[in-house]
């Protein structure tokens, strides 16, 4: 068993470069892989082989975390095409965008504080449909029109809509404990 | 993460929280973002006849360095004139905050926040 470690995860697990995945496929090469470059087979090997294999190990298991969430996965197929998706950098969304997202971040506070469980659940299912639509988009973007840097931008809106999830989600535990 | 006693400072007791109306002649509103946290700031300036920032107000959702970042900044911008607002660097708010690397962006996005409320008040005054 030898894995190359300068191929790409998609590579790595024989998926077609792409947004769209198999989910199934994915996850049953990575147990495939897993099995066979699991260092317990490799314990009465050399040292070298030993390293080997646990390169290949943490290669395997960086691959499929980074695969499994669509939003690591978009942000490492842009990588992949040369793109900076400029998640650290880029500060200038749409201004439109950007009082959106104030005004749901203001809903969520506003119903947090005032303990309405109902209204964040709401709100939770509102987010839930149109964060479905925009990822969506980023498919067609990313796999139909090969247009990188407008899918760099929704996955920018995108990376916005799951914190705001994780507020969402945070204010709703609080209610409930 | 330990946050600095000034970060703490800014985080407890945020300086110019609010709102100035968008509409108003005088205002600039900046609007700025930071994806990978989810960030998200409004900066807004009232600027003087003169060309002086006579005050300013921000609203950030963020942790604590950037609410802190933000405060930090209506102070700064206050008195000055426009063009010397933009000669404020995120490197400076870092410095006055003892920002740790990891949250070197919530300067950014606060000096991105001038600049953005800034253009926003030439843009009302052109032509």
């Amino acid at each position: 068993m030898s894995i190359d470690l300068l191929q790409d995860f998609f590579g790595l697990f024989g998926l077609p470069r792409r947004f769209r995945i198999d989910e199934a496929a994915l996850e049953f090469a990575y147990h495939d892989l897993q099995g066979r470059v699991h260092p317990d087979r490799f314990a009465h090997l050399p040292d070298s082989e030993k390293r080997l294999s646990m390169q290949w190990a943490t290669q395997v298991n960086e691959g499929f975390r980074t695969l499994r969430k669509p939003l690591s996965r978009a942000t490492y197929l842009l990588e992949l095409m040369g793109v900076d998706a400029g998640l650290h950098t880029n500060t200038a969304m749409s201004p439109a965008f950007l009082m959106e997202q104030m005004e749901w971040r203001e809903a969520v506070e506003e119903a947090r504080a005032a303990g309405e469980a109902e209204e964040l659940a709401q709100l939770h299912t509102r987010l839930r449909q149109h964060s479905r639509e925009v990822f969506d988009e980023l498919a067609r973007q990313c796999d139909d029109e090969h247009d990188y840097s407008a899918a760099a931008e929704t996955l920018r809106r995108l990376m916005f809509m799951e914190k705001l999830q994780h507020e969402i989600d945070d204010a709703l535990e609080a209610l409930e404990s | 993460m330990a946050y600095s006693e000034k970060v703490l400072d800014h985080y407890e007791n945020p300086r110019n929280v609010g709102a100035f109306s968008k509409e108003d002649e005088g205002v600039g509103t900046g609007m700025v973002g930071a994806p990978a946290c989810g960030d998200v700031m409004k900066l807004q300036i009232k600027v003087g006849k003169d060309g002086v920032i006579e005050d300013a107000k921000f609203k950030t959702y963020g942790c604590g360095s950037a609410i802190a970042s933000s405060s930090l900044v209506t102070e700064w911008v206050k008195g000055k004139t426009v063009e010397q607002a933009l000669e404020i660097k995120n490197t400076q708010i870092a410095e006055e905050l003892a920002l740790p690397p990891v949250k070197i962006h919530c300067s950014i996005l606060a000096e991105d926040a001038i600049k953005a409320a800034v253009a926003d008040y030439k843009k009302k005054h052109e032509g």
